[in-house]
């Protein structure tokens, strides 16, 4: 199959869905679908002739043929050969991109928050998912995006309404079940946060099979004035998974952001993660951890945007990478004319441990106001011979000495998760692929 | 113990030791002193096996084997201790978390089970008392942001906790106050059995008068040019090395 192939087929599946529908081919959120599909049409996927696609080239993926939301005999069983212990809280499954009610538990009161799979919203709430769907996250230049937007159907609509702490984190669990045959999703969530509303919530990507799997996510939210809202990403994708993913943000003033991102394994990924402060006194924290071995490529692109004065972002993105592995960095600070007193902060670290990894990090700073203090460093190096020498010389191995390093190096970003449960799940996971490397 | 015979090493096309014989005894105490540039570091270092320096000749004998087979963390299981000049900082991992990484890959290389979380704690305890250090310090990143006193006992603790048979100081009174000298020497002396030895490496001579050398060598262009007492380091504090030099032939 060829890259027209399966845009033809998409553009086909699209038309045939549509032809299904009933009063709903009617309503505006299938008016936005409908647009977003031309577009994504006109723009077809990607080349690396594209600037934001440089490095990151999707020929293998649009060469090969998915069955989108496919069937599967997925069953409790197999959701044991993949534990995070002790996870608790309201944890939703989706199994190639279809809600799994039986394995799935909403646990917070309704008073704190309203949790529905996005088709359910969009029937139930229609006023509602228009006023804030695809907002926030332009498909105009994106070709996935506009691809996920006009077939927008699976996924949460999350509503945490004004002053609500919600004491237990929303866990999405994304997982690919390529048994028996190519997979692919398209995961749609939209978390709304209302005003000085408190919410943690933490997506995990995760394929099993031997076939390759495609997921192409976005997911927007909006967080209300004074919201604190803590936003993990994690993925633990096979060799022969694809995952495309936008986080589109627009925060409100006095809000704070925190998105961790953390990629411990996956074949093909590339993380978007766009946030618009769009008030004053805001916050926005950006962290991730990324650990590619083999012919593994991650990239990561991160865009802040200060449209107002007197906000703050701070971003720390750190790389270890191995065998012939491929890492992206692209990190934009946008500082708008009215964006007087901003503070912004880029790092972005990395660790090559063998000769045939390589990294491509570019900072891009745009700034239009006078009075702002921003910084951005990238460093890729090795680790430090010094102290691996000082720690043989303590009776520790090479071996060791590398990976007690490296984990260290790790550890910072990793301590910033806040439920404990997925914190310790990481650990384990990020130490068994450091010794392994 | 040790025994160094016609010991050779270059770094790049520089040959820096040039010859040099030692023997260490169980017990004793040997002072290295000289003047800058003489080799005294290199010596350290080719000791513990930096691999920046290349053996070109010699041998060093370790409890009747080739030291100069064995890589550094072999090395160390087996008893040698180099307390660095310049200990490096270590973000992300913690003195604690390090030496119970240490340890337990040292039993290991010798065959030795793994010490528990309760072991552990139980001689860790007790070597925070014979070095008098602060388990806030033991905590924090290792040496990452540490004094140069405060880098230098956690050093000793290291030597405590690992208990060597053979321990090399490398200018450990370096950038040191009096105060803290003594605190390191007492530390050291504490450690001392008639089973390890100590080389004490130094430019000067005031921390031998709190590690009060059996011997003391002057190491001088690669090689060990002179050896006596404790009484050849009073000297040379007074004399400085000139005389040194001018008993070898050169002029000063």
């Amino acid at each position: 199959m060829n890259n027209t192939d399966l845009k033809t087929q998409l553009i086909a599946d699209f038309k045939t869905a549509e032809g299904r529908m009933n009063g709903e081919a009617k309503s505006a959120v299938h008016q936005v679908r409908q647009q977003a599909l031309e577009r994504f049409d006109k723009l077809g996927f990607p080349t690396t002739r594209h600037e934001e696609w440089k490095y990151s080239n999707v020929k293998n993926l649009v060469n090969q043929a998915f069955e989108f939301n496919a069937e599967t005999n997925f069953s409790a069983k197999d959701l044991e050969e993949m534990p995070i212990p002790n996870l608790e809280g309201n944890i939703l499954y989706f199994i190639n991109g279809i809600y799994n009610t039986e394995l799935s538990s909403i646990v917070s009161p309704d008073s704190e928050l309203q949790i529905l799979t996005f088709a359910e919203a969009a029937k139930t709430q229609p006023e509602l998912v228009e006023q804030y769907f695809n907002k926030y996250s332009d498909y105009q230049d994106n070709a996935f995006t506009a691809l996920n937007t006009a077939f927008a159907q699976n996924g949460v609509f999350v509503h945490v309404p004004d002053n609500k702490v919600v004491a237990q984190p929303i866990i999405l669990r994304f997982i690919s079940d390529a048994r028996t045959l190519n997979v692919a999703s398209q995961p749609r969530n939209l978390i709304v946060v209302g005003k000085r509303s408190e919410v943690q919530i933490a997506e995990a990507y995760r394929s099993f099979g031997e076939n390759a799997s495609f997921t192409n996510a976005v997911t927007e939210f909006v967080v209300g004035e004074e919201a604190n809202v803590h936003y993990y990403k994690v993925q633990n994708e096979s060799d022969k998974s694809y995952h495309i993913g936008t986080t589109s943000v627009l925060q409100a003033g006095k809000s704070v952001f925190t998105a961790n991102t953390v990629t411990a394994n996956g074949g093909f990924v590339r993380n978007n993660l766009n946030i618009k402060i769009d008030g004053e006194y805001a916050e926005a924290n950006m962290f991730g951890l990324y650990i590619p071995n083999g012919k593994q490529h991650i990239d990561n692109h991160t865009a802040v945007d200060h449209a107002k004065p007197n906000s703050n972002s701070n971003e720390l993105y750190k790389g270890i990478l191995k065998g012939k592995s491929t890492g992206v960095f692209n990190g934009k600070i946008f500082v708008r004319q009215d964006a007087q007193k901003t503070n912004a902060f880029q790092s972005c670290k990395n660790v090559l441990l063998s000769e045939d990894a390589s990294m491509n990090t570019k900072p891009q700073l745009e700034i239009w106001a006078d009075d702002v203090k921003c910084s951005h460093g990238t460093t890729t190096g090795q680790l430090n011979d010094d102290a691996l020498f000082y720690m043989q010389a303590r009776g520790i191995s090479k071996d060791s000495a590398r990976a007690l390093l490296t984990l260290a190096f790790a550890q910072d970003v990793i301590d910033k998760f806040e439920i404990v449960a997925i914190k310790e799940y990481l650990q384990t996971l990020i130490e068994e692929k450091i010794y392994q490397l | 113990m040790l025994k160094i015979s016609n010991l050779q090493a270059k770094i790049g096309d520089k040959e820096i030791l040039k010859g040099l014989n030692l023997e260490v005894k169980a017990g004793e105490v040997h002072a290295i002193m000289g003047p800058n540039g003489a080799g005294k570091s290199t010596l350290a270092s080719v000791l513990a096996g930096r691999e920046t320096y290349e053996v070109t000749g010699g041998e060093v004998d370790f409890e009747g084997e080739d030291l100069l087979e064995l890589a550094p963390e072999e090395r160390a299981a087996k008893g040698v201790f180099l307390a660095f000049q310049y200990p490096v900082e270590i973000p992300g991992v913690s003195t604690t978390n390090f030496l119970k990484t240490a340890v337990n890959e040292m039993r290991k290389y010798r065959g030795e089970e793994a010490m528990d979380a309760v072991q552990f704690l139980k001689m860790y305890k007790e070597k925070m008392k014979i070095v008098n250090i602060d388990q806030s310090l033991l905590n924090r990143s290792l040496n990452e942001g540490f004094s140069g006193g405060e880098k230098k006992r956690n050093e000793i603790f290291q030597m405590a906790v690992l208990n060597p048979k053979l321990a090399i100081l490398d200018e450990t009174d370096s950038g040191l106050d009096i105060d803290a000298l003594r605190i390191v020497a007492e530390g050291v002396n504490k450690l001392k059995s008639a089973d390890n030895a100590t080389i004490v490496i130094t430019h000067y001579q005031r921390l031998l008068d709190f590690i009060v050398p059996d011997f003391v060598h002057v190491l001088y262009k690669g090689r060990i040019v002179k050896s006596g007492t404790k009484e050849l380091a009073l000297e040379l504090e007074e004399r400085g090395y000139d005389w040194i030099k001018e008993e070898l032939g050169e002029t000063v």
